[in-house]
């Protein structure tokens, strides 16, 4: 299956699928240090998205949050890739400032937990295999 | 979206990486929210600066782009995690510190003025009536687009710096005219006799509206300290970045047809739930930082008194020199209270320093619950003085 969206920032990555509903506060929501969620009560709480291509609708929270992305980058553990439902100002400019690969206005419903997928950001592509 | 053959160029890296790094977040941000080109901004005020939020990586994301990034447009910062000058006083660790010292050197390394104050309007970064400006920090932003009727989003710290690099920011949100007009009528049916009263309206709005624009109508005369205070609260309770008062605020606006009404009720609840149970251990002054007249405030209520409880009060720099020359600083130190020039309790490392935090700001409430874990207190200045000394 193939999703086509927007370019956000470019570049390519291949990687199991992490997906939730919810949006994400890096800012006070993930430990830079480690990766994991530590936002309370967040679908994803105590996983990892290190090495994940991160799956959910858009940033919430603080500005600081594009600072936590290049944080997570800086100990390599940032996400391989984010796709985004509709991109906002803190993801959008972590992910420039960290060069992760980053692409929204996918129907992010589609993608399941688990899969393969296969993220081509200069062409706004995601192939769900 | 459109960009100018300079601004391509730009783009493209020809006048370095720190600019193309810069123009690469600007576009980004302006085809995200639709804005057709690139405008040029007047003056920048830079957020993101304590050590505390920005971590190690952050620091060294500053000084990648110190390394041949440099201001275009005047540009101010906020405030840092520590009193640069007095930090030891203050408790802040030497570790903490030297790091904090990278960041400010980073930032002054592009020319940026290390002013680590959020009031910049009380030092010289005061915008006139419709200039485009970039500005971090919520008090300040919202200070801007209402009461100075300057044009600024709420920006990020890499998308301000950004801003600062290349003296553009992407036209759209409250840049443009449209996007600024009320959206619901606030009638205010209460005395708005201090500072607080002004906190607990930003309080009001932004849990009643979120963030619609509000039009207030009923107040008949202000202080700008007071429009500083609601400056401050509307974005920290969930409302947004610019208002209108009738008769007061210099923007032009249509009236809107939604209507809310505000009572006298409404505000006494508002500064309850503004209010934890506790014993205060810490009095603060200055969030945002204090003007002269409040300087002028504080030292004639300390004088001749002393504070027996931690008493701060936070300010810009050069305002606190202004105040030597008056001798405010000395009757204020004579009592027992600190400065603390360049920082505040929202960017320091305080937890667990404090249980109970009494404090004129309705944001200072917000930020010091939320940030630092304590338990606060919302009063007047004349009542935090009072508290401190009693």
């Amino acid at each position: 299956m193939e999703l086509n969206g927007r370019k956000i920032f470019g570049g390519t990555a291949k990687g199991e699928a992490l997906v939730t509903e919810e949006g994400i506060s890096f800012y006070g929501g993930v430990d830079a240090e480690t990766g994991i969620v530590t936002q309370k009560g967040h679908p994803l709480e105590g996983k990892n998205v290190a090495g994940k291509v991160l799956v959910f609708p858009q940033g919430t929270g603080s500005t600081v949050g594009s600072y936590v992305l290049y944080n997570l980058k800086k100990n390599g553990k940032a996400p391989l890739a984010i796709i985004n439902k509709e991109c906002e100002t803190i993801v959008a400019v972590g992910c420039i400032i960290s060069e992760i690969p980053c692409v929204d206005k996918i129907e992010i419903e589609k993608i399941k937990t688990g899969q393969t997928v296969s993220v081509d950001a200069e062409n706004a592509s995601v192939k769900v295999e | 979206m459109k960009l100018t053959q300079k601004e391509q160029e730009m783009f493209e890296g020809k006048h370095g990486i720190a600019t193309k790094k810069s123009m690469e977040i600007l576009v980004a941000l302006g085809e995200i929210f639709g804005a057709e080109r690139l405008v040029p901004v007047t003056s920048v005020q830079v957020s993101g600066v304590s050590y505390a939020n920005l971590g190690d990586a952050g620091l060294e994301y500053l000084e990648e782009m110190a390394k041949d990034g440099k201001v275009k447009v005047y540009t101010t910062l906020n405030p840092a995690g520590m009193d640069t000058e007095n930090w030891q006083a203050l408790g802040i660790s030497p570790e903490f510190a030297e790091k904090q010292k990278k960041v400010i050197e980073a930032f002054a390394k592009m020319g940026i003025h290390t002013t680590c104050t959020c009031t910049p309007y009380y030092i010289g970064n005061r915008p006139k009536k419709g200039e485009n400006i970039s500005w971090g920090e919520s008090s300040a932003v919202t200070f801007a687009n209402s009461v100075l009727g300057a044009k600024t989003n709420k920006e990020g710290g890499p998308s301000a710096l950004a801003a600062a690099l290349t003296g553009r920011t992407p036209e759209y949100g409250l840049h443009l005219d449209e996007n600024r007009q009320a959206q619901v009528l606030v009638e205010v049916n209460a005395e708005m006799k201090d500072e607080t009263d002004f906190g607990a309206l930003g309080y009001l709005i932004g849990k009643r509206i979120g963030n619609k624009i509000p039009l207030i109508i009923g107040i008949k005369e202000t202080t700008e300290d007071r429009l500083k205070a609601l400056s401050a609260s509307l974005p920290s309770w969930g409302g947004t970045a610019i208002f209108h008062i009738k008769g007061i605020t210099p923007n032009e606006t249509t009236e809107p047809s939604e209507r809310i009404e505000l009572k006298q009720e409404d505000f006494e609840k508002a500064k309850q739930e503004m209010n934890d149970e506790c014993e205060v251990d810490f009095v603060l002054l200055g969030c945002p930082h204090c003007s002269m007249d409040e300087l002028e405030r504080i030292s004639k209520l300390l004088k001749g008194k002393k504070v027996k409880k931690e008493f701060w009060v936070a300010v810009a720099r050069p305002v606190k020199k202004q105040a030597e020359k008056k001798g405010y600083v000395k009757t204020i130190e004579e009592a027992g209270a600190k400065f603390a020039c360049d920082t505040c309790h929202v960017v320091a490392p305080l937890k667990g320093r404090f249980n109970c935090v009494m404090t004129n700001s309705a944001k200072g409430v917000f930020y010091g619950r939320g940030k630092n874990n304590f338990k606060m207190q919302l009063n007047t200045l004349e009542g935090c003085v009072e508290e401190a000394t009693r």
